[in-house]
């Protein structure tokens, strides 16, 4: 019963969200300063996970493809099909489901708490539309470049390890990652990471709205926002991947 | 004109406010007093939309706002200056912005003129100067101003103001409450104050309604509410030493 409840008022929710602005400006600079919030801000846990994340799947192709008759540049052109498929798109998702998603709960929980969006709703401000509306388009906007800076820093810690592990050669790597490459594989990663991102903003941000009480329940909003967002990345991960990839 | 008609509002199944009327005229600072718990900032919010009414009507200039649609209720809105009790400035937002944010909003004002009314508001609260601090940074009255200014920025129509001067010390609340009748005055806004102060209520009420438990108890002006034989309210008025000295005095 209760999931009904939580699905009919996020909808609802999404509905004010998505309601005409009362002025663009305002909004276009909410989402510039959210742009520089969410993605500059997670630029840097993103690159250290993604330079280990290459680096550990690198090893871990060599250390499974020890017989002889597979070639070693197999191990380039795994890392890159892993790191382009499922690391990069999802893990990364996860990684900011939990940083952007606590981030983004408590943050409009507080400002429940604290009567901040009743004095908005006050003055006629569409609240949930001037709160959650930049975080949402930001979020669209900016995660796929920071996925796209994961993809590249993932490859480049993979070649550091596989080179400096002594697993393949420099050129063996070089052409594994470029071996065999669908670029329509792409399109399938980039909405994932869409989508993921609409779904961290949009959920994290729900729970964060609809808080009541203090400082206790906005902590408890913030990490129920990580776990629902965390759970539906991976169904919809799932979903994604079926409509894209079965055969 | 805000007329309130009959309203009543439960909390599950303990009645709040019991079927209150009253009339907030323009040009006046109306009061609401009572003691702590009595259900004023609750009627504050019933009258803004923050609760809904269980019963009865609120006409504001004739329109009655529960029934309107969620459009024609930012309308209103948009008229409405609120003071929370608590402030409710935004975090974000240096001082500067927070009182620009209602000018950002809803007017097409050049960077030169919000900026301009901006140090307008700030100084009438006695803030200038402090347009780039952040309201952690405030002490607790500060922010009680800087709401205050932010509630007068756009030139409201309704003014509201949950407790304007508590955390003020008595000169700056003297400030406060002078100002907020200053304006009222000025641009004929029907104004709305929640107090307890003694003070406050000789200084400014014009038109006071006291509340008890949740019902309206007694209507009059300050001049009357020294004479006032009822028995809350002479209790309510009456608490402090210092005002029966400032009675007894007042009859001598
Ligand atoms: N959201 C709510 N849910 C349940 N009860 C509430 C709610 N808001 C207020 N109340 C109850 O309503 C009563 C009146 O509260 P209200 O805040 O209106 O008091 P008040 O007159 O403003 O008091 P004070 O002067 O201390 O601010 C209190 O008993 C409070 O417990
Ligand atoms: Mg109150």
């Amino acid at each position: 019963m209760t999931l009904f409840f939580h699905i009919g008022r996020y909808f609802m929710l999404l509905f004010r969200v998505f309601s005409k602005p009362e002025k663009f400006s305002v909004y276009g600079r909410q989402i510039i300063y959210e742009i520089y919030s969410l993605g500059i801000g997670s630029l840097s846990i993103v690159s250290i996970i993604s330079v280990f994340m290459g680096g550990v799947i690198t090893i871990q192709a060599a250390f499974g493809f020890s017989s002889p008759w597979i070639p070693l540049y197999a191990v380039g052109f795994t890392t890159r099909e892993s790191m382009l498929l499922e690391f990069c798109p999802t893990i990364v998702s996860l990684i900011l489901a939990g940083k952007v998603g606590s981030n983004i709960a408590s943050e409009i929980g507080a400002m429940r708490v604290t009567e901040q969006i009743d004095a908005l709703e006050i003055m006629g401000v569409n609240s949930a539309g001037y709160l959650i509306l930049p975080k949402i388009l930001a979020a669209m906007l900016i995660n796929p470049f920071l996925i796209a800076i994961s993809m590249f820093l993932g490859l480049v810690g993979g070649y550091l390890m596989g080179i400096s592990s002594g697993a393949c050669t420099s050129y063996e790597y070089i052409f594994g990652i470029q071996a065999f490459f669908e670029p329509w594989k792409l399109y399938y990663s980039f909405t994932k990471v869409v989508v993921f991102a609409f779904l961290i903003t949009s959920v994290a941000s729900y729970f964060g709205y609809f808080t009541n009480g203090g400082a206790l329940e906005v902590g408890r909003s913030s990490t129920r926002a990580v776990v629902i967002t965390s759970i539906l990345i991976l169904i919809f991960n799932l979903i994604l991947t079926q409509l894209f990839l079965a055969r | 004109m805000i007329e309130i008609k009959n309203i009543s509002k439960s909390f599950g199944d303990r009645k709040i406010i019991n079927d209150v009327s009253f009339t907030f005229y323009p040009g006046k600072t109306n009061l609401m007093i009572g003691e702590s718990g009595c259900g004023k900032t609750t009627i504050l919010k019933l009258m803004v939309g923050l609760h809904s009414v269980d019963e009865g009507q609120i006409l504001y200039s004739g329109r009655n706002f529960p029934a309107l649609a969620p459009r024609e209720k930012q309308d209103v809105r948009k008229e409405i200056g609120m003071l929370f009790q608590a402030g409710a400035l935004f975090d974000s937002q240096t001082l500067e912005e927070n009182v620009r944010f209602p000018l950002d909003m809803f007017t097409h004002l050049t960077k030169a003129e919000k900026l301009d009314r901006v140090n307008f508001c700030l100084e009438r609260v006695k803030l200038e100067g402090r347009n780039k601090l952040y309201p952690s940074e405030l002490s607790g009255g500060m922010k009680k101003r800087a709401a205050l200014a932010r509630a007068i920025a756009n030139n409201p129509k309704y003014l509201f103001c949950d407790e304007p001067n508590s955390g003020l010390d008595p000169k700056t609340s003297i400030v406060i409450d002078d100002l907020i009748q200053d304006i009222t005055r000025e641009y004929n806004i029907t104004t709305v104050v929640i107090t307890h102060d003694m003070n406050s209520v000789l200084e400014i009420g014009e038109n006071i309604m006291f509340i008890y438990k949740g019902q309206n108890w007694w209507v009059g002006t300050r001049e009357e509410i020294l004479k006032a034989t009822n028995k809350e309210l002479y209790d309510f008025v009456f608490a402090s030493e210092f005002m029966q000295q400032v009675f007894k005095a007042s009859r001598s």
